[in-house]
């Protein structure tokens, strides 16, 4: 995989910025009545009017009780892999929680954003948006501290046990915390089967399949054995995803991870700045 | 027992609508104006023993309604009709106080008719406030069973039918002669024993008109019932209502007032474990509440029992309660506690762990509810005294109680020490005592129609090798809550206890395991915590029955398939029980 400079850090960080810009936009468009897949169609156009051509994934939209994945584990024999995660026909009303979230790719570059929010007042969304403050804090304190990935995702399943919120990104496929991000080719544009992008996909599939398993490793961060090893250098898009009575909240970026460090590509995005706004700097939780 | 009357009544005759009104003064001319309207089959002097408690401070006046007392009593039966006894109270009104605006009280009949003033826009200003003492409004009780019979539900049919039987005096009523006959014939004598003996109040007055009131009254049924029900009008008022609901009222039942916020935005609840005339009888209480609410209204800073008493639009089923959990930092208490507080519940988190109460706390803010967090070690019984007397100091007293802070232990009997016994008792079973007792005592004390829940578990059913002390303290709260249950019935104060079968909660983290090191202690917990991760039972779930539970004051609620299997195999085949608690699960 090719090596990652200075240089692809400002492409990543634009991308993502681009992204977040995308889902504000649009949920600054929300009014009742509107779809969760008209909502994602609004997305993805955005994108491609702002030069996107290919993506890691399209655009998702979910609202209400389906922003804590609510009924999402039925089938959970299927691993996560459900039907029930695309955009469907569920309607916008007012105080209703949303979560948009989209993957768009741009040249060699890709973003992973999870933007959560409400049509209006909704002081559970509120609690659970405040609440994501101690996750971020606490995932890049023990990345930073080596610690491996498995345990670090335990460390959140205990956070959300002391919070009371339920890690609802274990309805995601494998259970994951986080997913890599590579820096792919330089081509432009590339197919996408079931609205995931061919070629992020292969290069995780790959990672996955042959690179990863040659050198211990997983591009898939969850709790599971198989991300019981050292924080792997490059790109992580990490989505803690809180749950609470019926109710759903993320964010999702990406976290950087060198042979020794880690850090958030980007502290200038949407949930960061509310965190400020709100005056909520302190941990809540130390590890 | 009772302080003299200040001085005998200023007597007046009213002019009504075609009746001429005996109207009644007391006290102080300077104090706000009682309004105070009698029910069936009384007369103005039902209200002597509250004109006793309050003349020092109010100005009081009561009337007899027309057809009691020394009132006109016209004989036709359209003379009753609920327009013309509204007229009456607004013509008393403006005779005894044409300035200001009066604070009327009223009971049984009276309040069924003065609801109809204080839902007359014309008679609305001449009112300050209005509480009302078991008697709804006709129209609203008419939408109530027009809704119940459109809903075609057996609970709701179940509701309706419930309210008809005891209501079945109203039928005897609509017969004619014979109710006019059994007051001629006797019933007018036997009124105050039946006061004493059915009613429980002490020393009931006895009234020379009590015949009479009685035989005319009945033309108060007659006149409006059937025509309030079947076309029930849209009444409603923007006059302050303090609304006082006894629960044990034999002829008024709580459930007709349910939909009183649509009607009367304004609105204070109030409910007391009494009958149908022992506020009036014993008046204190209901003393004690006019005096708050009215100075509340006058502009007063409102006591913490009248603020929890408020009801505001769209609060919940449980809003106005306080709801204290122990053991409320996690698993089952802090679900319960949101629970409650989702429905409307003030709820008060006390946990050893004060930071993890103090999140409860906050979680329930953010469902809307007013919370408080308290550090608590249930296993100290001076603490449990602190809490309650905190409570005591602070909120009155609680109305539902869920004793909930538990541990856990395993390890054979011989791998038990007595300090290990001691410890787990005091934790999980005298803690249980102290709640009980020190909460009951203050639901009595305050009239409350409480809950207290105790949280067992289905082990108090399964004996095993591997937990005696755990089960053993289980089965005991079992039982303790069996007998309170049993003591508290006469109070109204229900007792459940709760059973749950694998919850998946911090509790497994918080066994200890006797008898083993560190290393096989760990592997033990891991292997328990395994389990009851996969039978993926939720905290949230055992709350949502718990509160089903108690809506239905449920003795014994058990939850999950395995709670229910091992209650049923305990009852039926206690063999397989015994035979299966040789197995050893540590193996």
């Amino acid at each position: 995989m090719p090596a990652i400079r200075a240089h692809d850090l400002e492409q990543f960080r634009n991308i993502q910025r681009l992204a977040y810009r995308c889902a504000q936009t649009i949920a600054g468009e929300l009014k009742p009545g509107i779809s969760e897949k008209a909502t994602a169609a609004l997305m993805k156009t955005w994108l491609q009017d702002h030069g996107v051509q290919d993506w890691f994934h399209q655009p998702f939209a979910w609202f209400g009780p389906r922003t804590a994945f609510k009924g999402f584990d039925g089938l959970r024999h299927l691993g996560g892999f459900n039907l029930a995660f695309y955009p469907g026909k569920t309607r916008l009303e007012e105080g209703m929680p949303f979560i948009l979230d989209c993957a768009p790719t741009i040249g060699a570059y890709t973003a992973d954003i999870g933007y959560s929010g409400a049509l209006g007042a909704n002081p559970l969304v509120e609690r659970l948006l405040d609440d994501l403050m101690a996750h971020r804090q606490l995932i890049v304190q023990l990345v930073k501290q080596r610690r491996p990935l498995a345990e670090v995702s335990q460390a959140v399943d205990r956070l959300c046990a002391e919070q009371g919120t339920l890690p609802r990104h274990k309805a995601y496929p494998f259970e994951v915390l986080a997913h890599r991000v590579e820096k792919l080719g330089e081509r432009q544009r590339g197919p996408s089967i079931a609205r995931f992008g061919v070629r992020n996909l292969y290069t995780l599939t790959r990672n996955a399949l042959l690179t990863g398993r040659r050198q211990g490793w997983s591009p898939l961060w969850s709790s599971n054995a198989r991300s019981d090893h050292a924080p792997t250098p490059g790109l992580w898009a990490v989505e803690p995803h809180l749950g609470w009575r019926g109710v759903g909240a993320k964010f999702e970026e990406l976290l950087v991870v060198t042979a020794d460090d880690a850090y958030w590509l980007d502290d200038d995005l949407p949930h960061v700045r509310r965190w400020q706004r709100r005056g909520l700097s302190t941990p809540q939780v130390a590890a | 027992m009772n302080a003299p009357l200040p001085s005998e009544p200023e007597q007046l005759r009213v002019q009504g609508d075609g009746v001429e009104l005996a109207v009644y003064r007391w006290g102080n001319a300077a104090g706000p104006t009682l309004l105070l309207v009698h029910g069936y089959p009384d007369n103005h002097e039902v209200w002597l023993p509250l004109v006793r408690e309050l003349a020092a401070e109010f100005q009081i006046v009561a009337y007899d309604v027309r057809g009691a007392g020394s009132s006109d009593k016209p004989r036709q039966r359209q003379d009753y009709h609920l327009a013309k006894l509204a007229n009456d109270l607004e013509a008393v009104i403006r005779a005894v106080s044409p300035e200001r605006p009066v604070h009327l009280v009223a009971h049984d009949w009276g309040s069924i008719q003065s609801w109809e003033a204080v839902t007359e826009p014309r008679i609305q200003p001449l009112l300050a406030s209005y509480t009302s003492l078991s008697g709804p409004c006709l129209d609203h009780v008419g939408h109530w069973l027009r809704e119940r019979l459109k809903q075609k539900r057996p609970g709701a049919l179940l509701q309706l039918l419930g309210q008809l039987v005891s209501s079945w005096y109203i039928a005897l009523f609509h017969t004619p002669l014979l109710p006019e006959l059994a007051w001629r014939l006797g019933l007018g004598k036997l009124w105050p024993s039946f006061l004493r003996r059915v009613e429980g109040i002490r020393q009931p007055h006895r009234s020379r008109s009590q015949a009479a009131d009685g035989a005319h009254g009945v033309k108060l049924y007659r006149a409006n019932f059937i025509r309030s029900l079947l076309q029930p009008r849209q009444r409603g008022t923007e006059v302050p209502v303090q609304l006082i609901v006894p629960t044990r009222d034999r002829f008024v039942r709580p459930q007709l007032f349910a939909h009183l916020p649509n009607w009367a935005p304004t609105l204070w609840r109030r409910e007391v474990h009494a009958g149908h005339w022992q506020l009036l009888a014993e008046p204190k209480q209901l003393a004690l509440w006019l005096r708050e609410f009215i100075a509340h209204l006058n502009g007063g800073a409102a006591s913490r029992a009248l603020q929890q008493a408020q009801i505001k639009p769209g609060a919940g089923t449980y809003a106005g309660k306080l709801v204290l959990v122990t053991g409320a930092g996690s698993g089952i208490g802090r679900a319960t506690l949101l629970e409650f507080a989702e429905r409307g519940a003030a709820v008060l988190a006390a946990d050893i762990n004060l930071p993890a109460a103090e999140r409860s706390a906050e979680l329930a803010r953010a469902l809307g509810a007013e919370a408080f967090a308290y550090r608590l070690d249930v296993g100290d019984s001076a603490a449990m005294q602190g809490l309650a007397d905190w409570v005591a100091g602070k909120f009155g007293s609680p109305d539902i109680v869920v004793n909930n802070a538990g541990i856990g232990l395993a390890g054979g009997m011989l791998d038990t020490t007595s300090a290990d016994w001691e410890r787990l008792l005091r934790i999980n079973l005298w803690s249980v005592i102290d709640g009980s007792r020190l909460f009951a005592r203050q639901m009595i004390d305050a009239g409350k129609r409480g809950h207290i829940v105790n949280t067992a578990s289905a082990a108090a059913f399964v004996p095993l090798r591997n937990y005696p002390a755990y089960a053993t303290s289980k089965a005991a709260v079992l039982m303790l809550s069996e007998c309170l249950r049993a003591e508290m019935a006469g109070h109204g104060i229900g007792v459940t206890a709760l059973c749950p079968g694998l919850v998946d909660t911090a509790i497994i983290q918080a066994t200890r395991f006797t008898g083993l090191d560190a290393a096989a202690e760990a592997t033990q917990r891991a292997k328990a915590q395994r389990l009851y991760r996969r039978r993926n039972l939720s905290a949230e779930t055992v709350a949502q029955h718990l509160l089903r539970g108690i809506e239905r004051n449920r003795a014994v609620v058990a939850v999950g398939a395995e709670a229910h299997l091992s209650i049923a195999q305990w009852r039926f085949a206690p063999w397989l029980s015994r035979l299966l608690a040789r197995l050893n699960l540590a193996g």
